[in-house]
C-alpha cells in the first residue's frame, strides 16, 4: 500500500511525468503540492526538480518546502525520493550560477563536469550529460529491488553530485569523473536520473519506492 | 560502459493525426500518436520526437491534448517541435507533458527567445532545430547555411556558426536536419554533421536522409552525432527499433538494449 504520495511543487518546471509514472505503478493517491497541510498527513514524499539551481533553491525558501522536507525526514520519518535537481538541492552547496547554497541536509558538493571534459580513452564528452548510462550499484537496498546491477537510467545534467560521506553511496555513473547516481540515508533516497523517464527500470525504481517502509 | 547513442523516432503530427503513415503490424489505428508512441517505448526507443506541422490555431489545441496523452503513457523522453514561437508556448507544451522543446524559426526570429526560455526552463529542455543545406563557397570549400520554410528560404546563417551562437545562448542540444537529405533516403550529410558537432560542446542528434541502418551507423561513427532521429524507416516497418540498435552494437557503439 503506497498511502498517499506527495509530489513537492515549487513550481519548478513539468510534475505531470512524475505523477503519471506514480499512477502508472499503482500509488493509492497522488497529489502534486506545496501545500504544507497536505504534505503532513502523506505516507511519502517525492522532491523533484528541474532546472538552474538558484530559482529552485529561491523557490524551495519562499514556499519553505525546506520545511516540509525537513519534516517529511525526520518528525514524520516517511520514505522520501529525490530526483535530479531535488538531490542537488539537498547538498551543501553547488557551483552553478556563480556558487548557491543549498539545503545542507547531505554534506556535500555539487560541481561542474568541466569543459572539456573526456573519458578514459580521450575522447570528448559532451556537457550536458544527457541520454542513459549505466548505473553502477554500490550497495544493496530495497530500491534495487529487481534491477540489475549496471542498468541503463535516462540522465539529463550538467553539474554532478559528490557527497562527503561515501558510505551512502548507492550507485554511481561514469561520465568523465565518477559522479554520485544514487545516495541513501535511513528514510532518504535520492537519484540523479529520471525514474520518470526511464522506461521499465524506472517504472521497477518507482515501483519499489511506493511499497518502500523507509528502512534499509 | 558509457553513455548510450540515442536512437528517436520522429511522428510528424497533423491535427492530432500521424502523417506520413505508419504502418506497424499490430496497430489498431495506424494515424494515433498516442498509440505508435506508446509502440516505440515498448520496441526500446531512446526518446521520442513529435512534430507538429498543425497549421490553424485551433489545431495546437489538439496538439497540446495529444502531448498530454502521450506523457500520461509513454515513460521516456519527449520532445515537442513545431510551431513554438514564444516562451509562453514553451511553457504550454511543457506543462502538457513534453521534456523538451524543439525550437526552429523562432530562434531565428528573435535569437533572444533561446536565452529567455533556457533561463526560465533551463537549458536541458530547449533543443534548437537547425535546417541547414548545403551552398559552397565559389572556390568549392563546403558550407552550409540555415534555410527556413521547408528549405525553399534561405536565411544567409551560417549553419556552423549560428550552432555554436545557439548553444553560447543556452540551447540544450541541436537537432540538425540536412534538407538536401530529408526524404531521401540516401544518408545523412555527414560533412555539416562532423562540423557541428566538432564545433560544439553539447549534444547533437542527427536528422534528414535515413534509408538504411547504415546510415545510422554512418551518423555516429563518422558524423560524430550523440542521437539519430529517422521517420520512415521505422514507420514502414522496413526496420523496428530492436534491429536498428542490434547493428549499431554490432558495429561497436553503445545503445540501451
Amino acid at each position: 500500500m503506497s498511502g498517499l504520495v506527495a509530489v513537492i511543487d515549487y513550481g519548478m518546471g513539468n510534475l505531470h511525468s512524475v505523477a503519471s509514472a506514480l499512477n502508472h505503478v499503482g500509488a493509492d493517491e497522488v497529489v502534486v503540492t506545496h501545500d504544507a497541510e497536505l504534505i503532513r498527513k502523506a505516507d511519502r514524499v517525492v522532491f523533484p526538480g528541474v532546472g538552474a539551481i538558484r530559482d529552485c533553491m529561491h523557490e524551495i525558501r519562499r514556499l519553505q518546502c525546506d520545511e516540509l522536507l525537513t519534516r517529511a525526514l525526520t518528525e514524520q520519518g516517511i520514505p522520501v525520493l529525490a530526483i535530479c535537481v531535488g538531490l542537488q538541492a539537498m547538498m551543501s552547496s553547488s557551483q552553478e550560477n556563480g556558487g548557491v547554497d543549498c539545503l545542507d541536509i547531505i554534506p556535500g558538493e555539487v560541481r561542474y563536469f568541466g569543459n572539456p571534459l573526456s573519458d578514459a580513452e580521450g575522447n570528448r564528452l559532451k556537457v550536458p550529460h544527457m541520454g542513459w548510462n549505466a548505473v553502477c550499484q554500490k550497495r544493496q537496498h530495497p530500491l534495487w529491488r529487481g534491477i540489475a546491477d549496471m542498468t541503463r537510467f535516462y540522465f539529463v545534467h550538467s553539474y554532478y553530485v559528490h557527497a562527503e560521506d561515501r558510505s551512502l553511496l548507492a550507485a554511481s555513473v561514469e561520465y568523465g569523473v565518477s559522479a554520485d547516481a544514487a545516495l541513501a540515508r535511513d528514510n532518504l533516497f535520492a537519484v540523479q536520473f529520471h525514474p520518470e523517464k526511464s522506461a521499465g527500470a524506472g517504472l521497477q525504481l518507482l515501483r519499489n519506492f511506493i511499497g518502500w517502509n523507509g528502512t534499509c | 560502459m558509457s553513455l548510450a547513442k540515442r536512437i528517436i523516432p520522429c511522428l510528424d503530427v497533423d491535427c492530432g493525426r500521424v502523417v506520413k503513415g505508419v504502418n506497424f503490424v499490430g496497430i489498431r489505428d495506424a494515424g494515433d500518436p498516442v498509440e505508435i508512441a506508446m509502440r516505440y517505448n515498448e520496441q526500446g526507443a531512446d526518446e521520442i520526437t513529435f512534430l507538429d506541422i498543425t497549421a490553424s490555431h485551433e489545431g495546437r489545441d489538439t496538439t497540446v491534448h495529444t502531448v498530454e496523452q502521450i506523457a500520461e503513457h509513454v515513460f521516456i523522453p519527449l520532445t515537442v517541435g513545431g510551431g513554438i514561437r514564444s516562451v509562453e508556448d514553451i511553457r504550454t507544451m511543457l506543462n502538457a507533458g513534453a521534456d523538451k522543446v524543439s525550437i526552429n524559426t523562432a530562434a531565428i526570429n528573435n535569437p533572444d527567445l533561446v536565452r529567455e526560455s533556457a533561463e526560465r526552463f533551463g537549458s536541458q529542455c530547449i533543443v534548437v532545430a537547425i535546417d541547414a543545406k548545403r551552398v559552397d563557397d565559389v572556390d568549392g570549400k563546403p558550407r552550409w547555411e540555415i534555410f527556413t520554410h521547408g528549405g525553399r528560404k534561405p536565411t544567409g546563417i551560417d549553419a556552423v556558426e549560428w550552432a555554436q551562437k545557439m548553444a553560447d545562448r543556452g540551447a540544450g542540444e541541436i537537432l540538425l536536419t540536412s534538407m538536401d537529405r530529408d526524404g531521401t533516403k540516401n544518408g545523412f550529410e555527414l560533412g555539416v554533421t562532423r562540423a557541428i558537432t566538432d564545433a560544439v560542446e553539447i549534444p547533437v542528434i542527427a536528422s534528414g536522409g535515413v534509408g538504411n541502418l547504415d546510415h545510422l551507423v554512418d551518423g555516429i561513427i563518422e558524423g560524430g552525432a550523440d542521437a539519430v532521429l529517422a521517420a520512415s524507416i521505422f514507420h514502414f516497418g522496413e526496420y523496428s527499433v530492436p534491429e536498428a540498435k542490434a547493428h549499431m552494437a554490432a558495429r561497436g557503439i553503445e545503445v540501451r538494449l
